[in-house]
């Protein structure tokens, strides 16, 4: 990958297929490449070679506009430190990838999904005026409000604390089932990669590990 | 405080600073203008006036100056002077010089006729050297004379050439270089400058009873003898003398006026910048306050009082202030010396570029006070910074302004106001500047408020990157309030002073009726005015000729009281002091309009009736039926008053103060004044005709005065535009720093918007319809604020009638919604540019 520092090999030579549906978790120590994984899946950055193809596009060709409307139309990303626009509601910021969209209903499918994420009384707080849970809530809101085929979760319970953040996996889990969208979840805590249907573990920017869980192989 | 709390606060202060001035170069910057420019004016305008005092003697013609206006000193009156010292003598008037030659053009010159010890200060410089006397002297029965450079083009004639003056011949035998007391005469001369011996005057048949001419009478003192005191003897020896007389402290004349007068303007214009720039100032000290907001906290949770706080932040901004009030004061202290050589050309006299101390001192007291007004509100909040913020990551600035708080930040509002008005020349200019000031301070604010309210309530339009930008509008923390403020301010300066100076030059070229007269015809005899009417008459082309009886009179009593004893105010003092020009009509003149009592009946011939001009009746605190009593050729008329007229002398129509009924006047010798209309091509048949058959008669073309003064005023503008131009830099530096402090969070935006699946061109269209919308309300904004500001200048300050002119609104209008929306997209770029990885990692 190409920083400011000159080239810099993160990911080294991944391969790696995660089908429609499947809810795979990524594990591995700091350092390891995980958030690139997921910067380079969800078309934040640029491999500087090989293949990336998500909901069926190649991404090699896309650039960056055509990128922003494949991450519309079929991505939802949840970040660590929410990432909510601080001078938006909640209503706002999720209304925001519909506006995007051009959605003439976005307002109203942007409360309905508050309303789903148990925030349908907080649609015109500021985010400062959120807990961290709200706010991350908030955040799981506007990653599905556009029903995306593919949804990126890094670190999502990772500033919340144990209780608040297992509401919000539950939460994150259920939507991506119910909508039978794909989730990729980076973290760092194996209760939670155990609840995934898959666990990859990346070291050093190779894949070192893959299985399945035991309860994805019970549901088989 | 003791030393030792004192010096911890230096210690730590000390500290604090070495993260460096990176913050602060637009708080630097903004301080530095505006007080380089407030020492600048003041630095040069002391220039000029020490130039002034310097060469006095020079710039008056003597000690002690003596005109009198249409007619000369009595034998009495001459005698007397003759015995206070050496004096000399000479007229000064417009006239006509007429080419000998064929092929010779005949111009408007400004005459100065003038006796052998002339000048008594200082020498007439002579191209190519030479001696002013004997180029004037007589040779072979001619007379000489010298004029100005322009005067050879515009006469087509070149050395030992001859002129007619009136009825009298001269040679043209040098060319003046330098006149030492020129003075206002550079600006206010139509012509170029011709002098002839006084002795040609009596053939030249120029001066006549009641020729528009002015007698000159100037004095050395023997050494010792003051002029205020010789003044003081004058006024007592001739109480009625009717004369205008002036001391070494008064050399300047109009000039000193106007010198005083500009000078405030400019350094209220200067002063504007630096209170923009002051925005800039706080909103620096807000943002650097915001940034140490965890060291505060730290402080605090180590046991630091408020009070050490607040001290070691203000001394630090101290420090940073005083850092750039001296670079202000350098660069106001260098700028007169580099612009010396510029505008020498367009002074009557020589400046003495020097450093003085009182312009650096005022223009640095100013810098300091407008950083204390502008770091008080920061500070205070700073001070107020709980511990607890390290815990909270709380926002500073949200908290109410205690009282208390409040009173201290008024308390230095005023001693700005205080200081502004008191270093004034003109208080009441001041007074009204303050108020301005004061009122687009609480507007600004407000009428941002009022658009975040609009953008609010608006509703949500169809076009999302408008719904969004209007949503970015009225946002917490959103920029509206410190763009308006910042640029609003700038712009309202640059508004207020364009409009002001584009209805001075308004009044003086576009408001020129389209059928104003083409020509003003001054000192007709009667013995000649039937012949002109004539003359005029032949030319075809030739309109209206209005003609007006014209005589002169001084007026000796206000309401029965001799005017030595009344009170008269400084603004009316010119129409007692000499005389003034008088007329008699049967019906009102044209050009002026009743505004109290009526118009005598067209066969009047009862008792002397008189109608005033309504405006100076008002300084004379009297009205219709009072009494006002005219001494015209020594015998005094005393004529009641049957009506005001208000006079509108833009219209270019002939008009006098006084216009008395017909009847006692019309007996007393006097000339005539007439004004023509006539086409662009009888023009110069016109000028021929009648300055060859009536050489005595001053023609002036109306289009050549008003160019005269429209020239002047260009460079007056010039000036005030520069200065004007400071403010709007001031306001982009402080646009360009608020720009600056909300770019973090733009950028944290436009990263969030492009993960949301935003493309670029919709987060610029976001953007840009953001600072569109934002632009085009400052614009209107300053231009409702800076409309106001001018319309009170012209009307109140000026007393000119106003005209609002949309080419200047639109400007301001398209240039400030492109400024912002260039700053605003130059910060979007750098915001689209970002690559997202390092904002969203897990921080």
């Amino acid at each position: 990958m190409a920083s400011d520092a000159g080239l810099v090999n993160i990911l080294r030579g991944i391969t790696l297929d995660i089908a429609a549906g499947e809810i795979a978790a990524v594990v591995g120590p700091s350092g390891a490449g995980k958030s690139s994984l997921m910067m380079v899946a969800g078309g934040l950055e640029r491999a500087t070679s090989g293949r990336v193809e998500v909901v069926g596009h190649d991404l090699a060709p896309l650039d960056d506009d055509a990128r922003a409307r494949l991450r519309r139309d079929h991505l939802g990303i949840v970040f660590q430190g929410f990432h909510l626009i601080p001078t938006m509601t909640a209503h706002e910021n999720v209304a925001l990838p519909l506006e995007f969209a051009g959605r003439a209903d976005a307002f109203d499918a942007a409360q309905v999904a508050l309303v789903r994420v148990g925030l349908g009384h907080r649609l015109s707080h500021y985010p400062a005026q959120l807990s961290g849970g709200e706010q991350q809530r908030v955040a799981v809101a506007r990653a599905f409000v556009g029903s995306p085929r593919l949804l990126l979760a890094d670190e999502p319970t990772g500033n919340l604390d144990g209780a608040t953040g297992k509401q919000v996996m539950d939460l994150l889990f259920e939507l991506a089932r119910s909508g039978g969208a794909t989730l990729i979840l980076i973290t760092h805590d194996m209760v939670l990669a155990e609840r995934c249907d898959r666990i990859l573990r990346i070291a050093d920017g190779l894949v070192v590990d893959d299985r399945r869980t035991p309860h994805a192989l019970a549901a088989q | 405080m003791n030393l030792a709390y004192l010096r911890l606060a230096v210690t730590l202060a000390r500290r604090e600073m070495r993260s460096g001035l990176g913050g602060f170069r637009l708080f630097i910057a903004c301080l530095a203008l505006g007080v380089g420019a407030i020492a600048a004016i003041l630095s040069f305008s002391r220039a000029v006036e020490e130039g002034l005092r310097a060469d006095a003697r020079e710039i008056l013609g003597g000690d002690v100056a003596v005109s009198l206006l249409y007619r000369e000193a009595t034998p009495e009156q001459v005698a007397w002077l003759g015995k206070q010292g050496e004096m000399t003598r000479w007229i000064d008037s417009r006239s006509m010089a007429r080419p000998v030659k064929p092929d010779g053009r005949t111009a408007l010159i400004q005459l100065k006729a003038l006796e052998p010890a002339y000048p008594l200060y200082g020498a007439v410089e002579l191209q190519g050297g030479g001696s002013l006397a004997d180029a004037l002297a007589q040779r072979d029965g001619v007379w000489g004379a010298v004029v100005e450079e322009t005067g050879l083009k515009r006469m087509n004639v070149a050395l030992g050439d001859q002129l007619k003056v009136g009825d009298a011949t001269v040679e043209l035998r040098g060319v003046i270089v330098r006149e030492p007391d020129r003075g206002m005469n550079a600006f206010a001369s139509l012509g170029p400058r011709l002098m002839i011996p006084l002795a040609a005057i009596a053939e030249s048949g120029l001066a006549q009873q009641g020729s528009l001419l002015t007698w000159e009478y100037r004095l050395r003192l023997s050494p010792g003898a003051s002029d205020l005191q010789t003044i003081g003897r004058m006024k007592a020896e001739f109480p009625e003398a009717g004369w205008r007389v002036r001391g070494l402290g008064d050399a300047g004349g109009s000039l000193q006026f106007w010198l005083s007068r500009l000078t405030q303007f400019l350094s209220l214009v200067g002063l504007a910048a630096l209170l923009v720039g002051g925005v800039g100032v706080g909103n620096a000290i807000s943002s650097f306050l915001t940034a140490r907001l965890r060291t505060i906290a730290t402080l605090k949770c180590l046991g630091a009082p408020q009070r050490l706080v607040f001290l070691v932040y203000f001394l630090q901004i101290g420090a940073l202030a005083l850092l750039g009030v001296a670079i202000g004061v350098v660069i106001g202290a260098a700028l007169p010396f580099l612009a010396q050589s510029a505008i020498a050309d367009l002074l009557p006299l020589r400046a003495r570029v020097d450093i003085y101390i009182r312009p650096l001192l005022t223009a640095g007291t100013f810098g300091l006070l407008v950083s204390l007004l502008f770091a008080l509100l920061p500070l205070l909040r700073a001070r107020a910074v709980s511990a607890a913020t390290l815990m909270r990551g709380a926002v500073v600035g949200s908290r109410r302004v205690a009282l208390g708080e409040l009173a201290l930040i008024a308390g230095a509002a005023v001693v700005l106001a205080g200081f502004t008005v008191y270093v004034a020349p003109d208080r009441r200019t001041a007074a009204w500047f303050v108020l301005g000031a004061t009122g687009a301070f609480i507007a600004f604010p407000l009428l941002a408020r009022g658009l975040m309210w609009a953008a609010a309530r608006v509703g949500k339009p169809r076009l999302a990157a408008l719904r969004l930008a209007l949503a970015n509008l009225h946002r917490p923390g959103s920029p509206t309030p410190i763009v308006m403020l910042s640029l609003g301010l700038g712009l309202t300066v640059l508004v207020a002073t364009a409009l002001i100076e584009g209805n001075l030059r308004e009044q003086l070229t576009q408001r020129i009726p389209r059928d104003a007269p083409a020509f003003f015809f001054v000192d007709i005899q009667s013995s000649q005015i039937a012949d002109f009417e004539k003359t005029i008459a032949a030319v075809p082309g030739a309109g209206k000729l209005e003609e007006v009886p014209s005589l002169r009179g001084r007026i000796v009593k206000i309401a029965g009281q001799p005017v030595t004893q009344a009170m008269v105010p400084s603004d009316a003092r010119w129409a007692v002091d000499g005389d003034r020009g008088l007329t008699y009509s049967a019906t009102q003149p044209e050009g002026s309009r009743l505004v109290a009592g009526e118009w005598w009946p067209p066969d009047y011939r009862g008792p002397q009736l008189v109608s005033f001009d309504a405006a100076l009746a008002g300084a004379f605190g009297i009205g219709i039926g009072d009494t006002i009593t005219v001494n015209v050729l020594g015998r005094d008329i005393e004529a009641r008053i049957a009506s005001l007229r208000r006079i509108e002398w833009q219209t270019l129509s002939i008009n006098f103060v006084f216009v008395f009924s017909p009847g006692l006047l019309d007996k007393a010798p006097h000339t005539y004044l007439a004004t023509v209309k006539a086409t662009p091509e009888a023009e110069e048949r016109i000028f021929r005709e009648v300055t060859d058959r009536f050489p005595n008669v001053t023609v002036v073309r109306i289009r050549d005065a008003v160019q005269t003064a429209s020239d002047v005023l260009a460079n007056i503008g010039l000036a005030v535009r520069l200065i004007g131009l400071l403010s709007i830099v001031a306001g982009i530096l402080v646009l360009a720093g608020a720009m600056l402090a909300t770019q973090r969070r733009r950028i944290h935006e436009a990263v969030v918007m492009k993960v949301l699946g935003a493309t670029r061109g919709r987060i610029a269209g976001t953007f840009a319809w953001e600072f569109a919308t934002l632009g085009l309300a400052t614009a209107l904004a300053s231009l409702a604020v800076g409309t106001a500001a001018a319309y009170m200048v012209v009307r109140n300050l000026m007393n000119l009638s106003w005209t609002f002119l949309p080419a200047v609104a639109v400007t301001v209008a398209m240039g400030a919604t492109a400024l912002t929306l260039a700053f605003g997209l130059a910060g979007t770029l750098t915001a689209l540019r970002q690559r997202p990885l390092a904002l969203l990692r897990n921080e």
